[in-house]
């Protein structure tokens, strides 16, 4: 059964769908962990202090950006918890943390990056795809 | 946690993952610690001397452990114009200064002043930054043929597609071989790091700078060493909160000031330039698993010992090659997330970024940019702050007017306060409602006796109503003052 879930997001609206996926897995064996999963890439630290200033307030909005997810995950009356990954590299973070832990299935958004960033970066959830041992579901 | 705990997490928390970060980052260090001393016209020996000062000292007495300092770009590029007058001695006591002025900065604690710089001025700080190591990389293409080209090309492929295919060995490393291998064994003739300067196999000794002691000396180096004062700690700060943050942890920043300060005092004595902390370094080391203060000294210690044994390779590295990995450290600096974000930010802000960019292109300083920037915002700042909201109303026997303000009211807003006022009603009483308004200086309170004096020879009662605590704290102060003189 999927009770033990892994939502890796990037706060954008496919990972916002993919949450939404991962609630209806989880609700069919009624009571289900949905784990919330953040990287944090090292270079995003950069942008984000410049942003917003400082170390703690780029964590306030980090926190920001992740609780609507624990909302949504909280009214389907399922367990939630939330990691952030820090100083990571997003794909290989997400498959070193999947497969260090038993989950029943990843569910990831795909990002939709541009063709020239997928050809410079490599696209996360292909690798994801490809290295992570249990099941992942891909929400376009 | 006793200093003795404290020391020991901070030193041997994390010995294997900051052995293995020290060494990438001591790869990585030396194209860059090079290709910096050639933008400020030194030989190269000067960088690599001063990021071996530098990060060795910094690991012992920095206030953020797993940040990584030595010679920068930004530090170079305010010293080009006192090496091309002065040369390298007046560099080394400039370098001194600049400790000196950074260890006054961190005892005083001012390192909560950096608060006053707004945020869109250190956007442009880092975004001038890049563009700035762009252009100072042109000059290596003059008069060139399509070899250059062709070998700052495949720096550069090699850089960026490595990765994809294998990240055990850092790609800029890989890179560099290649192409210097390319450029040996095919026989360009192309320009070399040997042909920049001297590159001699000694360790950096003791000495204090040759110069007169005089005042003269002093006027010279002074503008210099302020500059690079503000720009080390500026680009030293912020890469600390990057630190933080990718860490989770906090640090101690008027430690890190005075720290800063020392390690370019030490690194003026040796023969060094000046230095700071390296934000991308940085990152490469925390990514690479560095936490603590061995890291920054694994970094330095590895980078001398592959100096001295490498000496004659490393001044065979073809220009080109470090043009290459210049060219991917801008990339790496600018803030992209910024120029995507331009049209979010409110207009004032990306004004101040531009202009903060803009100066500093211009001048080919970015204190003068920053000075450019925190002026504008601070204009932009009053200007917003000026505008008074002034409404007033007409009691129903027409006998008495009503003004209610709403704003600060302060020397930039008090001429559009004024201006709202109309004193030729015909009415017996004003009451000036400022329960929504603070009054913030001497013009404000001026502005009230104004008014108060101008209805007062019209025979019309004026009533202030609605000073908050702080207000008429001011008015009595300032307020009395004015009238008994007035008399």
């Amino acid at each position: 059964m999927f009770s033990n879930l892994l939502l890796a997001i990037d706060g954008s609206d496919h990972s916002y769908r993919a949450a939404k996926k991962a609630i209806e897995l989880g609700k069919l064996s009624g009571e289900a962990t949905v784990e919330i999963l953040y990287v944090l890439d090292g270079s995003k630290s950069k942008s984000d202090v410049l942003q917003y200033g400082d170390s703690d307030s780029a964590t306030r909005r980090r926190k920001e950006m992740l609780q609507p997810f624990e909302q949504l995950i909280r009214e389907a009356n399922l367990t939630y918890k939330t990691t952030i990954i820090l100083a990571g590299t997003p794909a290989e973070s997400i498959i070193k943390h999947a497969n260090n832990g038993e989950y029943d299935c990843l569910i990831i958004g795909s990002r939709g990056l541009s063709t020239v960033q997928t050809m410079i970066l490599g696209s996360v959830s292909h690798k994801v795809m490809k290295y992570v041992k249990a099941p992942v579901l891909m929400v376009k | 946690m006793s200093f003795a705990e404290k020391i020991k997490k901070e030193w041997f928390g994390n010995v294997r993952g900051d052995v293995l970060a020290g060494i990438v980052v001591a790869l990585a260090l030396i194209p860059e610690a090079i290709a910096f001393s050639i933008i400020a016209g030194l030989d190269p020996m000067v960088g690599l001397y001063a990021s071996f000062c530098i990060a060795i000292v910094i690991a012992f007495v920095g206030g953020r452990p797993g940040m990584i300092s030595a010679a920068t770009g930004a530090m170079a590029l305010l010293m080009i114009t006192l090496v091309a007058e002065h040369g390298l001695e007046y560099l080394l006591a400039a370098t001194i200064l600049t400790g000196v002025l950074q260890i006054l900065f961190g005892v005083f604690k001012l390192a909560s002043f950096m608060k006053f710089i707004p945020r869109s001025v250190m956007i442009g700080f880092v975004n001038a930054l890049a563009i700035l190591i762009f252009t100072s990389q042109l000059q290596h293409f003059v008069d060139e043929t399509w070899i250059m080209y062709a070998l700052v090309a495949l720096t550069l492929v090699i850089i960026y597609g490595l990765p994809k295919f294998t990240k055990a060995v850092p790609s800029t490393l890989v890179a560099i071989i290649v192409v210097t291998a390319i450029a040996i064994t095919m026989n360009f003739g192309v320009r070399t790091v040997g042909d920049m300067g001297a590159l001699p196999a000694t360790l950096p000794i003791f000495a204090l700078p040759n110069i007169p002691l005089t005042f003269e000396t002093l006027m010279i180096i002074f503008p210099y060493a302020l500059a690079l004062a503000i720009v080390g700690l500026l680009e030293s700060l912020l890469t600390a909160s990057i630190v933080d943050d990718m860490t989770d942890t906090e640090s101690n920043k008027n430690k890190e000031s005075r720290g800063q300060g020392i390690a370019n005092v030490v690194s003026g004595c040796f023969g060094g330039m000046a230095g700071c902390a390296m934000i991308g370094q940085s990152v490469i080391n925390v990514k690479s698993g560095g936490r603590g203060r061995l890291s920054c000294l694994v970094a330095g210690l590895f980078l001398i010992i592959l100096i001295l044994a490498l000496g004659n390779v490393v001044v065979q590295i073809p220009m080109a090659a470090l043009a290459g990995v210049m060219i991917m450290v801008s990339i790496g600096t600018f803030d992209w997330n910024s120029l995507m974000n331009i049209h979010k930010i409110p207009r004032t802000d990306a004004i101040v970024m531009v202009v903060t960019v803009g100066t500093v292109v211009y001048t080919h300083d970015l204190a003068q940019g920053v000075l450019a920037g925190v002026v504008l915002s601070a204009i932009f700042f009053a200007w917003k702050m000026s505008k008074v909201k002034v409404e007033s109303v007409l009691s129903t026997d027409k006998t008495e007017k009503t003004y209610y303000v709403t704003g600060q009211l302060f020397f930039a807003s008090v001429t559009e306060f004024l201006e709202k006022i109309n004193y030729n009603d015909n009415v017996t009483k004003v009451i000036i409602d400022v329960s929504q308004a603070h009054l913030w200086d001497d013009s404000a309170v001026g502005a009230i006796d104004k008014i108060e004096s101008k209805f007062e020879q019209r025979h019309v009662t004026v009533e202030i109503r609605g000073l908050n605590k702080e207000s008429s704290k001011l008015l009595d102060k300032i307020g009395g003052l004015s009238k008994a003189s007035g008399h």
